[in-house]
């Protein structure tokens, strides 16, 4: 019983684990050489990580206003100027803040929201874990069942064998 | 002059919820019957009330009366009568009247039902319900006022007041500014509605459970009321969700169905709560479990529905300072701080009395599935509270303004829906009470093997990232689970009973309507899913400026720009519109027609051209801030595989709910009938 235990704890930090090195992972950067004029796709590649710094929750590849349009037109520039695209955000953050960017940057009190869920659910989950273990109906109930057994189960009663089993490792 | 009308009737309607409210606690208090009969008459008579002054509001719109604020700001003379008639929810006035009427329509659905064997309950009900109906009319009487009109003085400042101010006469506009063109979608008149109604009923299991709460009977007699109330509602806001994605997905002109924006969250956030609820109510029924988690997630869910409501139209997600400005945000921060306090202390305060009737003895026992269910769902609302107030919070203790993110949301909350897919596999196979692996693991390695197999056969097909196909696994398995029971099922009572195999999966159907339709609720569920991974995951897009004749390449289709039309429009509209020619591996499919409107106030509105498949969707869209012309039409366009699958199985959904919630035949009539089909079957025995 205990080595089952071990091993779903085991299983659980695995998960967690895994869990917590995927959400803490950034988009790897991709370089880019010197283009004479970058296509769309290539700008929106950048804009789509980025949101609109004016606009409410819209992405700056999809934004339909002016001055969306003024943004994905630097971007382009600075594309064809050979910046990469890690360059090109870092610069939109000194302009407008970290709000242009998809997600909250790994510093400061924003490690917090990456890190609270994964908490949140394995706190939970031990939190029932124990509570369940309180609940387990004590022993005798197992061993009043057996005393009222006059006979041993047949061959037939699969299912009261394999619930005596059950109740044996419980002991 | 009818105006003030409307606004009388409405306060009235105020009054009256209020004093129900209050005749039906004293006579719980005094013992005294006539007074809750009082107050649940009173109740009864604000649904007239508020329908009459939503009519007055309608004919206000219909009939062009500018002068009226709402009526203004919502409507103009070109629009035709049915959008005039829905703009009532095209605004924050007349959709907080809007959600008001819902919900004495549902309280008078309630208090027209049996009460004789519930007696205790009543008081609280109407209370719970007339003290919601009462803010939110109250809101719009003294805060969002639609029958509010424009004055002008004579130095020519206009005003807008419910009472004429001293030394100022009625203005009239000569017309409105017209309804936001991205509203102007069939999608978009119902979702409302839809998501509403989805609101508004989550109450009245609500009402119900604060009553048993107050009157101390904690028994699941509460949860066998409100077994059909819950899932109507759930099916309500399941489709307003659904419905608010389609729009998204076709009116917005980004690709996509869901952006993880906060109004989005909202929304979805009652969602979480109320699926759990529904689940974990059958535990408490057949076992006597989770009645503390039960009362917790109706409590949870009514706390949610306002809090998306208070979200939605308080505008604090522009801005935490933003939110004060308008009185709404501070009244609404105060009700949920209210009801949900003092829910909770009820709570407490019965703690003793909602101790289960019997003890869990396994985690693989359906019982410990649906405990792990319900952490599951709570552990992705709270992903998703954290994910919508995170950007509130950093702005309000460090001025710092970020941005929360579909990738963030898509990293956090997949593992944990993987999760719930998993449990949709294996709970139809778990037992009550006893289990073990052996058990479960005899019962799922043939679906499972069966699973493997589609996964191949997918992975051919070209979708093979790791997590797609672990979601795709998963998916199968329990589609194969699920179908497997049906047949199972269907079989074994066809030996008994001798029927045919489709007769006797009808009969199935007929005799036990909450796990069938369940299931198929379950099978809808994952086409969805596979149509959400489809497009999450393996969307392709790209962008081209074409001259007419050029075309374009993406995911085997070519597109060719044949030409453009630029004309007006009847409502004084103008048009864009690019006729496109699809084409795979060389042959014509179609013609596509994506557009790019300008409307007379300005505002902007693209409509995609979409040719949709099972296998996937080609979505084009005029990215007109660059130009149209002959000589370049910019366009975007996607390839969104499986998405049609997300909208087929809101379709299957359906069907399970209407399965699922359709009333028994009353009990005699049932026995009766099977008797009578028994001596049919055996006249011999018969004698």
């Amino acid at each position: 019983m205990k080595k089952r235990i071990l091993w779903l704890i085991l299983l659980a930090a695995g998960v967690a684990g895994v869990w917590a090195v995927l959400a803490t992972s950034t988009t790897l950067a991709a370089g880019r050489a010197q283009k004479a004029t970058p296509s769309d796709d290539e700008v929106n590649a950048i804009a789509r990580q980025l949101y609109c710094p004016v606009c409410e929750n819209i992405p700056l590849d999809v934004c339909p206003t002016q001055a969306c349009a003024q943004w994905r037109a630097l971007i382009r520039e600075k594309l064809a100027a050979g910046w990469t695209e890690q360059q090109i955000k870092d610069y939109f953050v000194e302009q407008y803040g970290v709000r242009v960017l998809n997600e909250p940057p790994h510093q400061g009190w924003n490690w917090l929201i990456y890190v609270l869920p994964a908490f949140f659910l394995i706190g939970g989950a031990i939190l029932l874990f124990r509570l369940f273990r309180s609940w387990k109906p004590p022993v005798p109930d197992a061993q009043s069942q057996e005393t009222l057994q006059s006979e041993p189960p047949t061959g037939a009663d699969e299912y009261l064998k394999r619930f005596e089993e059950e109740a044996d490792k419980r002991k | 002059m009818i105006a003030q009308f409307g606004y009388g009737v409405l306060v009235l309607a105020f009054l009256m919820a209020l004093f129900a409210a209050g005749a039906s606690v004293y006579g719980y208090f005094y013992g005294s019957q006539p007074w809750v009969e009082s107050g649940r008459r009173a109740m009864l008579l604000t649904f007239p009330l508020i329908t009459v002054s939503a009519l007055t509001i309608i004919y206000l719109l219909v009939n062009n009366h500018f002068e009226v604020d709402f009526v203004y700001s919502v409507t103009s003379r070109e629009m035709p009568l049915y959008l005039k008639v829905t703009a009532l929810w095209g605004g924050q006035a007349g959709s907080l009247l809007f959600w008001g009427w819902l919900m004495s329509a549902f309280a008078t659905a309630v208090a027209l039902r049996k009460w004789d064997r519930d007696r205790e309950f009543l008081p609280w009900v109407v209370f719970t319900c007339c003290v919601t109906l009462a803010f939110f009319i109250g809101l719009v009487v003294f805060y969002e006022n639609p029958f509010a009109r424009y004055w002008a003085t004579l130095s020519g400042e206009v005003t807008k007041a419910m009472w004429q101010p001293a030394g100022s006469a009625l203005f009239t506009p000569p017309d409105g500014q017209g309804l936001n063109p991205l509203l102007r979608h069939l999608g978009m008149i119902i979702h409302p509605p839809m998501l509403y109604l989805g609101f508004v009923s989550f109450t009245i299991p609500y009402a119900f459970a604060i009553a048993a709460l107050v009157t101390g009977r904690t028994d699941d007699r509460w949860i066998r009321i409100t077994r059909r109330w819950t899932l109507v509602a759930w099916l309500f806001l399941s489709l307003g969700l659904v419905l608010g994605s389609r729009w998204a997905y076709d009116v917005l002109g980004w690709g996509g169905f869901w952006g993880w924006d906060p109004v989005e969250i909202a929304a979805f956030m009652p969602f979480l709560t109320g699926t759990a609820f529904l689940h974990s109510v059958m535990i408490q029924e057949k076992r006597g479990l989770f009645k503390h988690w039960n009362m917790l997630l109706i409590i949870l869910t009514y706390a949610l529905v306002i809090f998306g409501t208070f979200l939605t139209r308080s505008g604090v997600l522009s801005s935490v300072h933003a939110f004060a400005q308008s009185a709404i945000g501070p009244s609404f921060f105060i009700f949920i701080g209210v009801t949900f306090v003092s829910s909770a202390a009820l709570l407490i305060y019965r703690w003793g009395s909602l101790q289960s009737e019997t003890t869990m003895t396994s985690w693989l026992s359906r019982e410990g599935l649906f405990l792990l269910n319900n952490l599951l769902f709570i552990s992705i609302l709270v992903v998703c509270f954290l994910g919508v107030i995170a950007p509130l919070i950093s702005e309000l203790f460090t001025g710092q303004k970020i941005t929360v993110g579909p990738p963030w949301y898509n990293r956090t909350t997949g593992p944990l829906f993987a999760g719930l897919l998993l449990l949709m596999g294996v709970a139809p196979l778990s037992a009550w009470g006893i289990a073990s692996y052996k058990t479960l693991g005899g019962a799922i390695w043939k679906p499972s093997i069966a699973a493997a197999v589609l996964v191949v056969l997918t992975a051919i097909y070209g979708y093979t990232s790791p997590l797609a196909i672990l979601g795709f696994f998963l998916i199968y398995l329990v589609a194969c689970v699920t179908l497997f029971e049906f047949w199972r099922a269907a079989r074994a009572r066809g030996r008994s009973t001798g029927e045919g195999f489709f007769q006797a999966l009808w009969r199935l159907l007929g005799r036990n309507r909450r796990r069938y339709g369940g299931y198929v609720i379950h099978l809808g569920v994952v086409c969805m899913a596979l149509g959400i991974i489809g497009i999450s995951m393996f969307q392709l897009q790209t962008q081209k400026s074409l001259a007419v004749g050029e075309s374009l390449e993406l995911a085997g289709y070519t597109v060719r720009y044949d030409s453009l039309a630029q004309f007006p429009y009847e409502d004084g509209r103008s048009v864009n519109r690019v006729v496109l020619s699809i084409f795979k591996d060389g042959r014509f499919v179609r013609e596509l027609y994506p557009r790019f409107d300008v409307y007379p106030s300005g505002e902007p509105s693209t409509i995609p051209g979409l040719y949709s498949t099972l296998a996937g969707d080609l979505y084009v869209v005029l990215v007109n801030w660059e130009g149209v012309s002959t000589a370049s039409a910019p366009l975007k366009v996607y390839y969104n595989p499986l998405v049609s699958w997300l909208w087929l199985g809101a379709f299957v959904f359906i069907f399970g709910t209407l399965i699922a919630a359709w009333p028994d035949p009353e009990p005699e009539y049932e026995s009766a009938r099977v008797r009578a089909r028994q001596a049919r079957s055996q006249p011999s025995a018969a004698d």
